[in-house]
């Protein structure tokens, strides 16, 4: 697999084929498999995908502490705001819906991990909906992502307890504007910038979990996650271009990470963890949390 | 090396993957060693896995793996109601197993006992889902579940490698890594063989048939690949 977005992009650019096909290409030389099973596989964590948008729109939903659930639903049917009926709220529907079934111990697709699976589906499945967009390329995209994930974990990192929130829902929000941005019919190049403009709006993200639960802030982490990347996808399809590149971004965020207190990496030792709401909610919540619930 | 697989999935139950992914993979590693359902179960669980663990469902991830729930399985939200249907006998310790620097935040010891086999792990959550056994029976060890494993206890005998390895090679399967340990010279050897493919039964009971050869079982693949 690619280490470098960079000289994906210049392959691709080359060829004068997409991202999705150097990505799988590189990952049927290493792993062996068909190209069409490994498709396969991606078509099945869409299925999945879709599964967890749908179930997480339950206005019922709770997690095992009760601490988060049935926003997703408040999106469908609460009062407007100025972004009502459009693919934006739609998609901020779709972050809460994945993220909720998360919490609840519901099925998704961890892309790139749990805490920051419902960025990726929320951006693609949304905006595949609006326009109209066909599975197949669903599929290349989600290959796409991976792409750039798989870049990401090579340079920096894809674990909150080592890189922050940056390196989980930033990460996501770099992965699903690359992958979109293919989808809408962007060049390679402007895949790569879509994914720059992502993750930096993200740089210096902290993991702050309530509790240490992936619950609160992470679901609506995922939601303000898809939101940059629907802005970073909006910005690269305009041509505009961000000039640091995307492999330098990703480099940074892992920088960053390395150098970020452990409080404020999945520890619940600080941030929105360590304020007076923040443990006195966690620890009413998880005296709550009794054996058979769920 | 990374794979958009990897990337890409595993398709789980939530919430974390550390947490009830790998928990439920570190179970499934552990009902492998007595070959079924364990009948009894100790479950001590160390660090986050003690700290964070009943909000994480680790334990009901850990309970779903001993009865053979994989982590994409829904049946893992509810495994504790399953687990008193059946029955089944698994008590939760909250303990320090070592050092910070020496053990892993998310680690878990779990004994098991079916029939008239009992069996002790130690094994940790490593992120994204990844796990490692570090210890089975008292043997230090190294098992990713990345791949069909064979674990055995054998005599330390001369040729012991040697003839595991051809009969393996004459089932037609392929060893990706073999590993040797032993508490001390002439003491009972631990093997853990990876094999490319999934070993039958009928490659286990010719293990177990050889003198030497005091326990063996199969452990399924648990990673996503």
């Amino acid at each position: 697999m690619y280490k470098s977005l960079a000289e994906a992009i210049r392959d691709a650019e080359a060829r004068g084929v997409s991202l999705s096909t150097v990505a799988l290409e590189a990952e049927s030389a290493d792993g062996g498999r068909s190209i069409a099973d490994i498709r396969h596989a991606l078509s099945r964590a869409l299925t999945v995908m879709r599964g967890a948008i749908t179930q997480g729109q339950d206005p019922d939903l709770r997690s095992a502490s009760g601490l988060v659930g049935g926003d997703a639903a408040k999106l469908i049917s609460g009062p407007a705001g100025p972004l009502a009926g459009t693919l934006f709220r739609d998609v901020l529907m779709r972050a809460l819906a994945v993220q909720e079934v998360n919490a609840a111990m519901g099925v998704i697709v961890a892309a790139p991990t749990a805490g920051g699976a419902g960025v990726l589906p929320a951006v693609l499945t949304g905006i595949a909906l609006a326009r109209n967009i066909p599975d197949e390329k669903v599929i290349d995209a989600l290959a796409t992502a991976g792409l750039i994930g798989a870049v990401v974990a090579e340079r920096a990192s894809l674990s909150g307890a080592e890189g922050g929130c940056q390196a989980e829902t930033g990460a996501a929000a770099g992965m699903a504007a690359g992958a979109a941005v293919e989808m809408l019919g962007g060049t390679p190049t402007q895949c790569g910038h879509a994914t720059a403009l992502a993750q930096q709006g993200t740089l210096g993200l902290v993991c702050d979990p309530l509790g240490g639960l992936v619950e609160l802030p992470c679901v609506f982490r995922n939601a303000t996650g898809a939101a940059i990347a629907l802005a970073a996808i909006e910005m690269a399809m305009a041509g505009i271009t961000f000039a640091i590149p995307a492999d330098e971004v990703i480099d940074t965020m892992g920088e960053i990470g390395k150098e970020m207190d452990v409080r404020y990496r999945e520890t619940a030792g600080g941030g929105l963890a360590a304020t007076p709401t923040g443990r006195r909610l966690a620890k009413e919540r998880l005296v709550q949390i009794k054996r058979s619930d769920g | 090396m990374v794979s958009l697989l990897d990337i890409i999935g595993p398709v789980m139950v939530g919430p974390s993957s550390s947490h009830t992914a790998g928990a439920c993979r570190l179970g499934l590693l552990a009902r492998g060693l007595v070959g079924g359902t364990p009948q009894t179960a100790r479950v001590e669980l160390h660090g986050s896995f003690a700290r964070t663990g009943e909000g994480h469902g680790t334990d009901k991830a850990i309970v779903g793996g001993l009865m053979g729930f994989r982590p994409d399985d829904e049946r893992l939200r509810t495994s504790l109601d399953i687990m008193e249907r059946e029955g089944l006998d698994y008590v939760f310790e909250k303990t320090t197993l070592g050092d910070d620097s020496a053990v892993h935040p998310n680690t878990v010891r779990i004994t098991v006992t079916r029939n008239d086999r009992t069996a002790v792990m130690q094994g940790s959550s490593l992120g994204a889902g990844r796990v490692l056994v570090t210890e089975i029976d008292g043997y230090p060890v190294e098992v990713t579940g990345n791949l069909h494993t064979i674990v055995l206890v054998a005599e330390d005998v001369k040729g012991s490698v040697a003839r595991i390895a051809t009969l393996l090679a004459d089932a037609e399967l392929n060893i990706a890594t073999l590993r040797l340990t032993r508490k001390q010279r002439g003491g009972d050897a631990f093997m853990v063989i990876e094999i490319d493919e999934q070993p039958g039964e009928a490659v286990r009971d010719t293990i177990r048939a050889l003198s030497w050869v005091r326990w063996a079982f199969r452990l399924d693949k648990v990673g996503s690949a």
